[in-house]
């Protein structure tokens, strides 16, 4: 689905991150006129955590939709620096998306079946995966008997099975409840940094951007547009130290200062 | 967590207990009940029929009581088997026909929207026109008795196999269906992987209705047929009685005509239930 790829050139002066893709002047236009997104531009840099934050209808989704091909930009174009297979991008959505006719190892194995190679390897890696968000005992479980936190785990694993370079995020944790989303909030950074991908998240919470994020990107509505990008200093490993520390508020006011500045004030931050 | 044992803790506990063994009470009652209550009522207006046809002194002729039925169903079995395997066949052929047929077009009508544009409307025609006005046509362009039923049959019994199981394979969760465009699913891989277990619960309740369907239609396109000879149904087998003034062997053959469409629905709802058990919420067992 993703159209050829273009080489972009080595974006930062330091040369040590490598540009995974670009989004050039993208307008996405619904019908006759809605403007989803209006020259939106944006980089993500190989091993970015990059959120996306911003009110509802400021077109996250529709960003995030773009840049796994499932639309095409009105206007503009996505470039990618390094060549894109299937199996090399993912995407995990608000809701699990699981197949509840197929258990949970075949709902893992999904995308080899897909690809046609339901080997022993990918089955292998489909244990593992699943060892690696603590649902080794329930390969053989069916949706229905996992709660919602555990869905999400199973998710996740099907996102990370094929080894992605990129894994898109629409909003994963939002349905869930906040003892369940700080533990998946940490497990999901060291999902990452162990598998070595870049992540594209869509959140509505400044919290968990922060607490997740090495850049983030503010986002307005109407029309959708890229208001401004803050980074994170703070480095990886980050732990339940780091959510308490005085460096997280100061990020979180920072961000949040930020996002009511983007939305011209009129809308509180939750 | 550490109970000082002098504390009584049990307090509480007891009346769990009670609720719990209240809730177990009621739920083997109602098990019980589900099977015992149709029973009862079925034997409450047996008695009562039985009970109305000697207190009234009915001739048989109008109304039987249930023990002439039953003899007459033991005595006439001969007669009648051969009739209910009639019947029996042409129902099944034309449920296979409504599921191959049904299904395939319902299939068919996903994989091109200008097929289904095309041809759902005449399916609708189908569905809609009353088969007692098309079966004395099918009689006259259908040679063999047998086809022409099959065919009444085949149409009142694969509508809602079609409209069901349509319905089913567009109901497939759209991130589903977006997570397949992600991974380069090919169309047959949507097809197999996606619609087809999505659209297997819809296909089966449209299953258990075309099973009633495909006998109402079996037997009503043979009283339209109307003549006898080899290959008569049911159907026939009280037509004849009727002229006959044989009443109790109408009600004999009403019998194995009501028995028959009970067993459909009864495996029917087996197979539904062995193919959804383990993840649809109809089959779904839930405590209280
Ligand atoms: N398929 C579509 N057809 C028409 N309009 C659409 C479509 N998808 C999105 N839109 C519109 O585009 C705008 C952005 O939508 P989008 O779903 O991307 O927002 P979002 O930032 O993800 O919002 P939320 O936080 O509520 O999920 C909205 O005004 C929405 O109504
Ligand atoms: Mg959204």
């Amino acid at each position: 689905m993703r159209t050829a790829t273009h080489t972009v050139p080595s974006a930062t002066a330091d040369g040590t991150s490598r540009t995974l893709l670009a989004m050039q002047n993208v307008d996405k236009i619904f019908g006759a006129d809605v403007v989803a997104l209006r020259n939106m531009t944006l980089d993500v840099q190989e091993g970015d955590f990059l959120s996306l934050l911003g009110p509802s209808g400021c077109g996250k989704s529709t960003a995030l939709r773009l840049i796994a091909g499932l639309s095409q930009p009105t206007r503009g174009a996505i470039r990618w620096g390094t060549p894109m297979a299937d199996g090399d991008l993912s995407v995990v959505f608000q809701e699990p998306t699981l197949m509840p006719w197929a258990t949970v190892i075949d709902n893992v194995l999904l995308p080899f079946r897909i690809a046609g190679s339901l080997t022993d390897e990918a089955r292998d890696r489909a244990r593992d995966m699943l060892a690696r968000v603590g649902l080794a005992a329930f390969e053989g479980a069916y949706p229905r008997e996992l709660s919602g936190g555990m869905k999400m785990r199973v998710s996740i694993a099907r996102a990370l099975v094929t080894r992605p370079k990129l894994m898109l995020m629409d909003e994963p944790f939002a349905a869930l409840d906040e003892i369940t989303r700080f533990k998946l909030n940490d497990d999901l950074l060291q999902l990452k940094d162990s598998m070595d991908c870049t992540v594209v998240f869509v959140t509505h919470s400044v919290f968990e951007s922060v607490f997740l994020s090495n850049r983030i990107v503010i986002m307005a509505a109407r029309p959708g547009r890229v208001i401004r990008e803050l980074a994170v200093e703070a480095p990886y490993p980050r732990t339940e130290a780091f959510r308490t520390s005085a460096e997280y508020a100061a990020q979180c006011r920072a961000a949040s200062d930020a996002l009511h500045e983007a939305m011209g004030g009129d809308v509180g931050v939750h | 967590m550490s109970i000082d044992p002098a504390v009584p803790m049990a307090d509480s506990a007891p009346v769990l207990d009670r609720e719990e063994a209240q809730r177990l009470r009621a739920e083997r009652l109602s098990r019980t009940g589900r099977w015992a209550l149709p029973i009862l009522v079925f034997v409450l207006v047996i008695a009562g029929w039985h009970w109305l046809v000697t207190a009234k002194e009915i001739p048989h002729y109008i109304l039987p009581g249930p023990g002439l039925v039953a003899s007459t169903l033991w005595q006439d079995f001969g007669i009648l088997a051969g009739s209910w395997l009639v019947t029996l066949t042409v129902t099944g052929l034309a449920l296979l026909l409504a599921v191959v047929f049904g299904g395939g077009l319902a299939i068919l009508f996903t994989q091109s929207k200008w097929i289904e544009m095309s041809f759902f409307p005449y399916a609708v025609v189908l569905q809609v026109t009353p088969i007692v006005a098309i079966a004395p046509l099918i009689f006259i362009y259908v040679d063999s008795k047998i086809a022409g039923l099959l065919i009444c049959a085949w149409i009142v019994a694969f509508f809602p196999i079609l409209s069901n199981t349509t319905l089913g394979l567009n109901s497939a969760d759209h991130n589903l269906r977006d997570l397949f465009s992600v991974y380069g699913a090919s169309r047959w891989q949507r097809l197999r992987y996606l619609q087809l277990p999505a659209a297997l619960p819809y296909f089966l309740g449209g299953l258990r209705i075309a099973g009633g369907l495909s006998l109402i239609g079996a037997v009503v396109a043979e009283f339209v047929a109307g003549s006898g000879g080899i290959g008569s149904g049911l159907a026939f087998r009280i037509l004849e009685s009727s002229y006959r003034l044989n009443t109790p062997r109408m009600f004999a053959a009403l019998t194995l005509i009501v028995v028959t469409g009970v067993a459909i629905y009864l495996v029917l709802s087996w197979v539904t239930w062995m193919l959804l058990r383990k993840w649809h919420e109809s089959a779904l067992k839930r405590d209280a």
